[in-house]
């Protein structure tokens, strides 16, 4: 059956069975490998995308199911150049080792930012809550969590230099970059 | 040195202070990782690469009747089915393990553990491999299996391992170390002994990304690539040729970005064989990724050690000596990861922190029918094991005296003048001085307040516990006249070459899967040679590029690997002298070194930088005897002993007395592994082995049930701590640079696994107290927790 949706602000139109989960899609389709699998029942979150928005654990969706809907990916973070304050924050405070959890991580971060720009460290240990990383030891990634947190925008005139990029996609990547 | 633990809450890059060396630096790793552009195993797609999946045994136990294939065959996009019967043709049934045994690939006999490899599919995706298992007929005789180990040795227990020539019972090895009569006249002179059965259960290091392969086998040239989820790729380059009878030189092993090893990723696994095997019959690359299930079942577990402890002491807390006898579970095949002549690995580090009078232990491993393994998840070679013992047995010392366990463990230390010091059963500790470590971690609890809110609290009916760990580690293994893996000595090879404008690349053997290598191994360098590290690129991973090694496990890169680094970089240090000599027309002894220059003593105006003695050992300098063109070195470090790094753990924890439940409030880690390269990273490494500690203590166990049935083997069951198990994590450190070692430091990345359980469990057992509780065994979720209030403790198996 065909698929449509928009992936980092780029419309995709995709002929898929129906039972391909959208993690695959994501990975093996679309070649966004940013987004990892981590676990078989729906516990680790290392597959964690943005559907319109909301992080959403993209093994337990299937690719049908996104249909007509926006997902952002790792890939479509940052702008341009320019990293979203997450990503930078993962960086400063060291939220990452193996890197493998980080996508997932960084994705809920941006989530729970969005609609609560303040969270204590309590608010960001339930919402990273559904995901697992076996090398940070967590404490890191709250306090990265919170740099971003303090370090909400990044200069405006800095961050799109393609005017392609979808304006209503805060975090969208150039058409470019979706298939990179 | 005793320093608290000074973090800059915003060191920004760019940074004017920022270090040449040392010091806290951004990884070099991290901006591909959080932009996506990481690449692991499953990244990779070659053209026309297929997709394998295992057919796995619902049984433990079984005789296998028969195998047909016909249906999965006939599945749209199947292009191969492969059985055992396949594999024995091509020699290929059986493999060798880390441990001189060996493991099947494919079922030929019978099945000797509940998930092991029975057939392998390859199709055109994913997805249509999985619908053709499906379409596998497979005939079962079952057997009565071997669950419990302690009745693996009973006179007419089921024999698991008849493939082996004249084998009539489970029994795999006995060794011991240290000195029997000493220790019984110890023991019998004692005031106090106090023993306990101790048991360290099954779990499993459950990286993030699982275990995976790409093979590509070009029938043309003959010639493997192989991308593998592998923390020793030079030593699997080396396993496939003696297994596959491909010649090394045209086998490529390539580790590209792993998601976390932990020791799972160490061995060789039949699904790596199979994806080769699966290139060679279908003449395209072929990949296999194992689900979470299959990680959890089929990989190498972690622990299984039932141990009998006895510790001997006198009246006033002196510990005199400590023995004990240990029942190992090593699973169906004996693949454990160890040097060949330590088949419990280091288990006898099992006097700890302490100076006895005597030592002795024992252990038998057995086979039983569950997955192979047991050397994993930053154990040392099961160090895990040995501090947990010591650890568990000095605090059920100090309730039999009615000591503090802070007290009694500050009156048993190795004094710093002892180091070197050599212990009972063989080791000598490069260095220590355990003291301060002890007290700073007490200072930073606030060890006596606890006590005295422990004191208010129990008036009051609350549960709360206050657990010490004192810890000695064993990592860096290791010098090679005792210490090889299948032959292969235990040491590190680097090269290092300095480019014409002063860049520098430093190829190393071992491979990361998330400690920062990239990092810290430029942060070496640039220590030694004074050339930034944004300017230094570490290589590793390929065999094809990188210097023989023995890979990353048992916190042993920065011993070994660190100090090769460090030692090549002073190779070429030296050679740069003689070129800045030649180059300055002077003599090479009088030259001095500043970080990043040769200078002429005594007129520091006049000297060659390095990038400056790059060019010219590039360019046309005349060269002096003896020393040829370009700036580079290469050598392969033996290191003459291991590194013993040392830490002091508090743990506080709150129970709830209705439901059991045990909160992890406060831990305090201070660890002292020398000289630190970046502290940023450390305390990373010391956050995710803590966490693997409250995992351990409290929520992780592979079970089985009496038919062999695995019972943690996906994350429904087997729990793995989330950001609201764990607290906000205290570290601190001190410092004692290892003596023998290039850059005075030590491995840490085990330490806070090895040392953490003990200090939870130490702690849950403090807060039980009340209940006349002296032991109980891990996992202490909220059921076993409740049990063991209620009187009815449970054995974890």
């Amino acid at each position: 059956m065909q698929v449509t949706m928009t992936v980092n602000g780029t419309d995709i139109t995709e002929e898929i069975e129906p039972r391909v989960l959208l993690v695959h899609f994501i990975r093996d389709v679309l070649r966004l490998t940013g987004t990892h699998w981590g676990c078989d029942t729906s516990n680790c979150g290392t597959c964690v995308v943005l559907m319109d928005g909301q992080p959403v654990k993209s093994c337990t969706v299937l690719a049908m199911m996104a249909d007509g809907h926006s997902i952002t990916t790792v890939e479509g973070l940052a702008t341009g150049a320019v990293l979203d304050p997450v990503q930078q924050g993962f960086m400063e405070e060291h939220g990452l080792q193996c890197g493998f959890c980080t996508p997932g991580m960084m994705l809920t971060a941006r989530a729970l930012l969005d609609h609560n720009p303040h969270p204590d460290d309590t608010e960001i240990r339930q919402a990273i809550s559904g995901q697992i990383c076996r090398c940070t030891g967590y404490a890191t990634i709250v306090r990265s969590v919170k740099w971003a947190a303090e370090h909400p925008v990044l200069s405006n005139a800095d961050t799109d230099t393609d005017s392609d990029a979808d304006a209503d996609s805060a975090h969208g990547a150039t058409a470019d970059e979706v298939r990179a | 040195m005793t320093l608290l633990e000074d973090r800059p809450t915003n060191p920004a890059a760019g940074d004017d202070n920022r270090p040449i060396g040392y010091g806290r630096i951004q990884r070099k790793e991290d901006p591909r990782f959080v932009r996506g552009k990481g690449h692991y195993v499953d990244d990779i797609v070659l053209p026309g690469m297929l997709h394998g999946a295992i057919l796995r045994a619902p049984v433990a136990h079984a005789r296998l009747v028969s195998i047909d294939t016909s249906e999965a065959l006939a599945h749209p996009g199947v292009h191969a089915v492969i059985t055992g019967t396949d594999l024995q043709a091509l020699g290929l049934a059986w493999a060798p393990t880390l441990s001189m045994d060996v493991q099947a690939v494919l079922v030929t006999d019978k099945v000797r553990f509940q998930g092991q490899e029975v057939a392998f599919v390859v199709a055109d995706d994913r997805y249509a491999a999985r619908d053709a298992l499906e379409l596998i007929r497979v005939d079962y005789d079952l057997l009565p299996p071997v669950i419990d180990a302690r009745t693996a040795l009973d006179p007419g227990a089921p024999v698991i391992r008849d493939d082996l020539e004249g084998r009539t019972d489970n029994h795999i090895f006995d060794w011991e170390a240290g000195d029997a009569t000493e220790t019984d006249a110890v023991f019998a002179a004692a005031d106090v002994v106090v023993s306990q059965e101790i048991i360290y259960p099954r779990v499993h290091p459950a990286p993030m990304e699982t275990c995976g392969a790409v093979a590509d086998f070009d029938p043309i040239d003959g010639r493997l690539t192989l991308y593998e989820t592998t923390q020793a790729p030079h030593a699997h380059r080396t396993l496939f040729a003696m297994v596959a009878g491909i010649p090394e030189h045209k086998i490529r092993v390539v580790s590209p970005d792993i998601g976390g090893g932990f020791g799972n990723k160490v061995g060789i696994y039949p699904g790596y064989i199979l994806a080769v095997v699966g290139s060679i019959v279908t003449g395209k690359p072929v990949k296999w990724v194992e689900d979470r299930s299959e990680n959890l079942m089929s990989t190498s577990f972690a622990r299984d050690y039932i141990m009998q402890g006895s510790i001997a002491a006198t009246k006033d807390g002196t510990i005199l000596g400590l023995r004990t006898n240990v029942l190992a579970d090593h699973g169906a095949f004996n693949a454990t990861a160890q040097p060949t002549k330590y088949p419990a690995g280091f288990f006898h580090i099992f006097t700890g922190s302490y100076d006895l009078k005597a030592a002795h232990c024992t252990v038998t491993g057995v086979y039983t029918n569950k997955a192979p393994g047991g050397v994993a998840y930053a154990c040392s070679f099961r160090v895990t094991e040995a501090v947990y013992l010591v650890e568990r047995m000095v605090d059920i010392l100090a309730a039999k005296l009615g000591m503090d366990p802070a007290e009694l463990r500050l009156k048993n230390f190795i004094k710093p003048e002892q180091f070197p010091y050599a212990n009972k059963t063989g080791w000598e500790y490069d260095s220590g001085n355990y003291e301060p470590t002890m007290r700073l971690s007490m200072q930073m609890a606030g060890y006596d307040e606890l006590r005295q809110e422990q004191k208010e609290k129990r008036e009051r009916g609350e549960l709360m516990g206050i657990g010490i760990s004192f810890f000695t580690e064993t990592v860096g293994a290791g010098p090679r006249k005792h210490m090889d893996i299948l032959g292969l000595g235990m040491n590190d090879g680097a090269e290092l070459r300095v480019h014409p404008t002063g860049k520098a690349v430093v190829r190393i053997s071992v491979q990361s899967q998330g400690q920062g290598h990239e990092t810290t191994f430029a942060q070496i360098v640039a220590e030694e040679l004074g050339i930034p590290p944004e300017d230094i690129d570490v290589v590793h991973g390929d065999t094809d590029q990188t210097p023989f090694g023995l890979g990353t496990y048992g916190s042993r890169s920065t011993p070994v690997s660190g100090g090769a680094v460090a030692l090549v970089a002073r190779k070429v240090r030296e050679k740069a002298r003689f070129i800045a000599a030649a180059m300055l027309e002077t003599r090479p002894e009088d030259l001095e070194w500043e970080k990043g220059r040769w200078f002429v003593k005594g007129d520091p105006s006049i000297g060659k930088t390095v990038a400056e003695i790059a060019m010219g050992a590039h360019g046309t300098v005349a060269l002096p005897e003896g020393i040829d063109g370009n700036l580079d070195a290469e050598v392969t470090y033996d290191p003459p002993n291991l590194t013993f790094p040392f830490g002091a753990y508090i743990c506080v924890v709150d129970i709830d007395p209705g439901t059991g439940h045990v909160k992890v409030r406060r831990f305090i880690a201070v660890d002292d592994c020398g000289t630190r390269i970046n502290p940023m990273i450390i305390e990373g490494q010391v956050h995710g082995g803590l966490t693997d500690g409250v995992g351990m203590a409290l929520m992780e166990i592979i079970e089985f049930d009496t038919e062999g049935n695995c019972l943690g083997g996906s994350f429904m069951d087997y729990l793995i701590p989330t950001a609201m198990e764990v607290p906000d994590w205290e570290t601190g450190f001190t410092v004692t640079p290892s003596p023998h070692h290039p850059i005075g430091a030590k491995g840490i990345g085990e330490s806070a696994t090895v040392g953490s359980p003990p200090a939870i469990v130490n702690a849950v057992v403090d807060a039980l107290a009340p209940f006349g509780i002296t032991h109980m065994d891990m996992p202490c979720t909220p059921a076993r927790v409740w049990e063991a209030m209620q009187g009815r403790p449970r054995p974890p198996i």
